[in-house]
């Protein structure tokens, strides 16, 4: 093996960034739709456990983990249509409700978690697209999942449809103006439940993710917050489902730091590092914020923006 | 957001009060205890069927919960002990509540406001027990006020959104509080669960006379009494329960909504640091893992079950604080894995939210006609 010391910790940063972005990728196109739509899902941080728990129990006994992250869409898209079906009621605050289906998901999650945390279920395939090199560091920084890929595939559908689908821009005008569309004879109630189902859908199969490549095991600190950076990401990528992909990956280099580092024998500041994602987050978020006017680019149904 | 403060119970500005302002008042008064607990049997239902698809009896589901929670005088000091806590913390929500904003990082100031009060108690060893316990309250209380104070900064002069900065600082609270206890603040002798130093035998907080419960409780009841009397009976209330009804009402009448914010949340926040500082100087003795088990959470469902009526808080505690205490018995004689005290809570706390629904669509929980007020 060769020593290349310090310089791996960019390689094990940009390898990181990889493996560590995809959940973030899926979960904040999932919020981005949704978001579009004029209503936000903060309960996807329980999607994500609820896809990861029934990604994993599905490969483990199906024997496909394609089956897993078939299921664990499905899932996700049922607590989204369930958020999206309660957030209809007139004072029923989206907010709130996002908060409670975190707490009812990851419970759940847990619940049926408990018998899942010793069996191993087949795992998604990777692609070596770094086999070429003699540098270890740098082929494992290369081995790209496939939903890697898919989710940028994903990631150009939506900002295509979004611009030129019919489908998309009914989205966005529900999300911009829900009279402008009430008067065009939408249902808004429908489209945003169609939107939150769908962007549950994508949260989930991130959380498959998460159980099924990596860390690629089921346990109960598996999501630690990426549900909730998602959401912070689509306002950094203002709404824009490409921008999501880069912040994505922003985000999984800063969460790979610490291990990084902890991997050249940098161990003092373990959670220090640990917290990088979050204090980024939170930078990210006061410094677009501002007391006078919505962020940029924001639907204007939007309650946060409000 | 429009709608957190107005859901709280309506107080109706009286100038003189007639018979037709009685009136309107109990049917208000009998909707918001008909509807929380309508709410409550709903949730208790689908549970119900939940446990009974998983094959078991909800039957003895529920009557081993009363038996853990309520059954015994000692299931009762259990249940009060884990209500202390849930008393403060709530407040943590239910203050900024009232003034519009959802914040829910109460988990954050616990631990950091528990982890200030060990800190302030190591050096002061020896000290009389009565200032050491008075400064590791103040420390405590203040960690808290500049951590969700800070939020409510953030949120009145910057415009940031407190409900995903509070849960966000949660989060970083913990790795804060986790990179402390491990490293500068750690007791050496604290080998398999790093510890922060014991406060001392002699500046631990007592139990209240013939009980095992803390005095911690009477702090929080006090608490949750004395921040009725401030939103109900102040004029600092009245401008911060103004504030939460219409923000540019409240700023065209000169009102600081920018200070009310900050200095609700800090309260809040103070609330929460205090129940932090009370279960290291009343239970743990040091501040380790065993402050992060989930009560800044179940404080947000308690607020929310109370509907943000700080004196409504007390009893709910002591409810969602009897669930947690029954969670073990359940576990044990049922054969349920823990989270199943997560799962009722989830449940609930999403038909709770729903219920806000109901307000003033029953029809025989609204007043009579002939009763509403004509002049």
């Amino acid at each position: 093996m060769t020593d290349i010391g310090w310089w791996g910790v960019p390689l094990a940063v940009l390898g990181g960034a990889i493996r560590v972005s995809t959940p973030f990728l899926f979960v904040s196109l999932g919020e981005c739709l949704t978001e579009k739509s004029g209503r936000i899902n903060l309960g996807l941080e329980g999607t994500l456990v609820i896809g990861a728990i029934s990604g994993y129990a599905f490969s483990y006994h199906s024997g496909s983990a394609w089956i897993g992250v078939f299921a664990a869409g499905v899932a996700g898209c049922l607590f989204g249509a369930l958020h999206g079906w309660l957030c209809k009621f007139e004072r029923v605050n989206d907010i709130a409700i996002g908060i409670a289906m975190m707490l009812l998901g990851t419970g759940l999650a847990f619940f049926f978690g408990k018998a899942y945390i010793q069996p191993s279920a087949p795992r998604l395939p990777a692609i070596p697209f770094g086999s070429w090199s003699s540098i270890p560091q740098l082929e494992a920084a290369l081995e790209i999942n496939v939903l890697f890929l898919a989710g940028i595939a994903v990631a150009v559908l939506l900002w295509w449809a979004f611009r030129a689908t019919r489908a998309g821009l009914i989205v966005r005008m529900v999300g911009d103006s829900a009279d402008a569309a009430r008067a065009m004879g939408y249902s808004v109630d429908r489209i945003r439940l169609l939107s939150t189902a769908a962007g549950g859908f994508l949260a989930g199969v991130g959380g498959a993710y998460l159980s099924l490549y990596y860390p690629g095991s089921w346990n109960e600190g598996l999501s630690s917050g990426q549900g909730l950076m998602a959401i912070a990401l689509v306002i950094f990528a203002r709404w824009n489902p490409l921008a999501c992909f880069g912040a994505a990956l922003l985000f999984g280099g800063a969460g790979a730091l610490g291990p990084a580092l902890q991997s050249v024998g940098v161990t003092s500041g373990y959670y220090l590092f640990y917290a990088a994602p979050y204090v980024l987050t939170l930078a990210i978020i006061i410094a677009m914020s501002s007391p006078t006017r919505a962020f940029a680019g924001a639907p204007s149904e939007l309650s946060i923006t409000k | 957001m429009t709608s957190i403060a107005d859901r709280s119970a309506p107080s109706v500005a009286v100038s003189r009060t007639t018979r037709q302002d009685l009136v309107v008042r109990a049917y208000a008064a009998a909707e918001a205890l008909a509807i929380p607990l309508l709410a409550l049997l709903v949730a208790a239902a689908i549970f119900g069927a939940f446990i009974a698809a998983l094959g078991k009896s909800p039957l003895d589901l529920y009557r081993l919960i009363y038996t853990g929670a309520f059954g015994s005088w000692f299931s009762w000091q259990n249940t009060l002990l884990r209500a202390a806590p849930l008393l403060l913390v709530a407040l943590c929500v239910a203050l900024p509540a009232r003034l519009g904003l959802l914040v829910i990082g109460g988990e954050g100031a616990l631990a950091l406001g528990g982890l200030a009060a060990a800190a302030v108690a190591a050096p002061l060893q020896g000290l009389p027990p009565a200032l050491v316990i008075s400064l590791m309250a103040l420390a405590g209380m203040l960690m808290g006020a500049l951590w969700i104070g800070g939020i409510g900064a953030l949120r009145a002069y910057r415009g940031v959104n407190e409900t995903i900065s509070s849960l966000l600082l949660a989060y970083i609270a913990v790795a804060l509080f986790n990179h402390l206890v491990e490293g500068a603040l750690r007791d050496p002798a604290s080998l398999n669960k790093p510890s922060t130093a014991h406060v001392g035998q002699a500046n631990m907080i007592g139990t209240l006379p013939g009980m095992d419960v803390h005095w911690g409780l009477v702090v929080g009841v006090i608490a949750c009494i004395a921040a009725w009397v401030l939103m109900e009976r102040t004029s600092l209330g009245f401008a911060a329960r103004m504030t939460g009804g219409n923000i540019r009402a409240a700023r065209l009448q000169g009102l600081p909504v920018g200070r009310l914010i900050v200095g609700f949340c800090a309260l809040g926040g103070a609330m929460a640091g205090l129940a932090g500082m009370i279960e290291v100087a009343a239970v743990h003795g040091r501040a380790n893992g065993s402050l992060i088990v989930g009560y800044g959470y179940t404080g947000i469902l308690v607020a929310f079950l109370a509907r943000q009526n700080t004196l409504a808080v007390m009893p709910v505690a002591v409810l969602l604080g009897g669930i947690a205490a029954a969670g073990g018995l359940v576990q044990r004689r049922m054969g349920l894995p823990d989270a199943t005290m997560l799962v009722f809570q989830g449940i609930l706390f999403v038909v709770i939210l729903m219920s806000e629904t109901l307000y003033g669509r029953i029809p025989w929980l609204q007043p009579p006609l002939s009763t509403e007020r004509t002049s």
